[in-house]
């Protein structure tokens, strides 16, 4: 259960302040599918990182199943974004020097599971996105299809509650970002809180619950 | 994270880069290379010149005519002492513990054996020189400890002198001229060596009261005193301190002791090295920057990489003892290169160049070893701190 009360982010800009987010009210039930869309500009990348933890608000609370986290300390916030959310970047970010297998593996060497338990795992992951025969290769070995569906697998290798994806299928053409689509929604099926950013109406209306953000408020919600 | 993690990524990092890892790694290799090789210089002439000294025996007290407070002989003030006599030499052969007295002076003069000749050192001395100063004799004997008036005509070659004079002719029983007067040679000294540009194997020994009247001195320039091993120098030194002040009314003489001369020596050759390993650090520093560039250039390169590590829920702690490990690898690996590069480099000249003073100076390659990761720590803290420190949106924005 996610919930933010009255969350606003304001940047200092040259002397003025700018408002990303304005009182922003929202709360996200367990295995929802939401899109957050809206112009370009308008706040839907720092909302999600409101949400993710990445970032920490100016003003609002932050409440995660129903606990505080919105001043907690660095580090404590990242054992909550290493146990319970999962990451989709539009630019994949992958690390160039590892293979595949090395950059899905990642989050378990972060939570300092043993090397052999990770391997299991790693090749669980890899068997069920389609990537088995594609363990030992780099990044730039591979497609952009491909390395959505790594950063896919490193994002759901924890089991994470929370699937949070801005612009996954901004780098993709249309054929292979619908196939990214399809894998999300299915992780969604399977009890996964889905929360996706896109500017991409057609993929944007598939979410069962459509967030719209203009000027960092939210201007509709169904 | 396990350290064990830590430690992979940190190498793999590294090995992802070979050609620039590899320059870095050298720079450090290079100093610390420099330093074990400059001790090992330095730690080499230290023994080397403390052995050049201790082949006389240890257990020696050296007495100069002249009040000094430094070592060696001074001449400003020689016309108002009573110079160092033979008496004064016998005097002390009388004293407990001692075992034996040979007063000493030196000159140059020309010694000939029928047509042949040479000039050469003469070194006038007592019947104790084999003992006092460790070198035997090799053929016939010692001069003998005749009364200093009555000293009968004798002389003994030095290696270099019976081959130069008596090429392929027994010398002993022959008659040689030093300085114009004759004398017949007894013995033939064991080969010795140089010993601080000294010549010892080219030298005449002629009993001393006779080496005074050649070179027309009053007195000795030096008497050496070989105690006995058990004895302790300070008490020897102080017995023949006393017994020469009332011999002569005044302390006009010096005492110098082996252990002194040691103990200054050795105190010089330390600084010696110490200044030759302060040398070879500056390359050590060199090597340091390097590290300090190429991890700065890595943190910058890698933003994105730690703002990603940062979201999937790595710690700064975690960030921090990454880029230090790189930066400790790189430290360490050069100095373990450098160490096995500068004692390969020992042995081989040991082995093809002999008579080197070349002596590894162990507590100088654990320090350079443990140093190169320190360096590594030192260099790398900065740029680590600074990756650490990244917020993890930034950094994930600098794709
Ligand atoms: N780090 C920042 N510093 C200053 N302004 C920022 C920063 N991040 C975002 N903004 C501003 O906040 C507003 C919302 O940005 P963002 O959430 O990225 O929009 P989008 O809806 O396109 O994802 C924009 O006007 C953007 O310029
Ligand atoms: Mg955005």
């Amino acid at each position: 259960m996610i919930s933010l009360r009255k969350i606003s982010r304001h940047y200092q800009q040259g002397g003025q302040q700018l408002a990303a987010l304005q009182d922003i009210d929202l709360e996200i039930g367990p295995g929802e599918y939401i899109s957050i869309m809206g112009p370009s500009g308008s706040g839907k990348s720092t909302l999600l990182n409101q949400i993710a933890l990445l970032d920490r608000p100016t003003s609002g609370t932050y409440l995660l199943h129903g606990r505080d986290v919105t001043g907690l300390p660095d580090d404590e916030q990242a054992r909550i974004r290493r146990e319970n959310m999962g990451f989709v970047f539009q630019f994949f970010h992958l690390i160039p020097r590892l293979s595949a297998a090395e950059n899905i593996e990642i989050p378990l060497v972060l939570s300092g599971v043993d090397s052999v338990l990770r391997k299991q795992q790693v090749a669980k992951a890899m068997l069920s996105f389609g990537l088995q025969d594609r363990s030992t290769h780099r990044p730039d070995q591979l497609s952009g299809g491909e390395c959505q569906r790594v950063a896919i697998a490193r994002a759901t290798i924890m089991h994470p509650g929370t699937l949070l994806a801005d612009e996954p299928t901004g780098n993709l053409d249309q054929a292979t970002g619908k196939q990214v689509i399809d894998l999300l929604e299915q992780l969604n099926r399977q009890g996964v809180t889905l929360i996706m950013v896109t500017h991409d109406p057609a993929i944007g209306e598939r979410a069962s619950r459509r967030v719209k953000i203009v000027d960092g408020r939210i201007s509709s919600d169904a | 994270m396990r350290s064990t993690d830590h430690l992979r990524l940190a190498a793999g990092a590294i090995t992802a880069h070979p050609a620039r890892s590899i320059l870095t790694v050298l720079g450090i290799m290079v100093g610390i290379a420099a330093v074990i090789l400059l001790t090992a210089i330095g730690e080499g002439v230290r023994l080397y010149v403390l052995a050049e000294f201790t082949q006389f025996g240890t257990n020696l007290i050296a007495v100069f005519p002249g009040r000094n407070t430094t070592l060696g002989i001074s001449g400003a003030t020689i016309s108002t002492i009573r110079p160092l006599s033979l008496d004064d030499a016998t005097a002390l052969e009388r004293l407990d513990q001692v075992t034996a007295v040979v007063p000493v002076i030196q000159g140059n003069a020309r010694i000939e054996y029928g047509k042949l000749g040479r000039r050469s050192m003469v070194l006038g001395v007592g019947a104790g020189v084999p003992e006092a100063w460790q070198m035997p004799v090799a053929s016939g004997s010692f001069l003998p400890g005749d009364n200093p008036g009555t000293a009968r005509t004798y002389a003994v070659l030095g290696d270099r002198m019976r081959k130069e004079l008596f090429a392929g002719v027994n010398p002993l029983g022959k008659r040689i001229r030093v300085g114009g007067d004759r004398f017949r040679v007894i013995g033939v000294m064991a080969p010795k060596g140089q010993m601080l540009g000294f010549d010892l194997d080219d030298t005449v020994y002629l009993p001393v009261s006779r080496a005074m009247e050649i070179f027309n001195r009053e007195g000795v320039m030096e008497i050496d005193i070989l105690y006995e091993s058990k004895a302790r120098a300070a008490y020897v030194e102080q017995r023949v301190r006393e017994l020469l002040i009332a011999r002569h009314g005044s302390e006009d003489f010096s005492i110098v002791t082996q252990d002194q001369m040691l103990e200054v020596l050795d105190s010089i050759m330390n600084i010696l090295t110490l200044g030759v390993a302060a040398i070879g650090s500056i390359s050590l520093l060199v090597g340091a920057v390097g590290i300090i560039t190429i991890m700065t250039i890595t943190v910058t390169e890698r933003t994105a990489e730690i703002g990603l590590l940062r979201a999937l829920g790595a710690r700064r702690r975690n960030i921090l003892l990454l880029f230090l490990g790189e930066a400790v690898l790189l430290g360490g690996v050069g100095g373990i290169a450098g160490t096995g590069l500068a004692l390969g480099i020992i042995l081989l000249l040991q082995i093809l160049v002999t008579g080197l003073p070349l002596e590894i100076a162990w507590n100088y390659v654990t320090t350079a070893l443990l140093f190169s990761l320190v360096i590594g720590i030192l260099s790398g803290i900065a740029p680590a701190i600074r990756a650490a420190a990244l917020h993890p949106l930034e950094a994930l924005r600098a794709e």
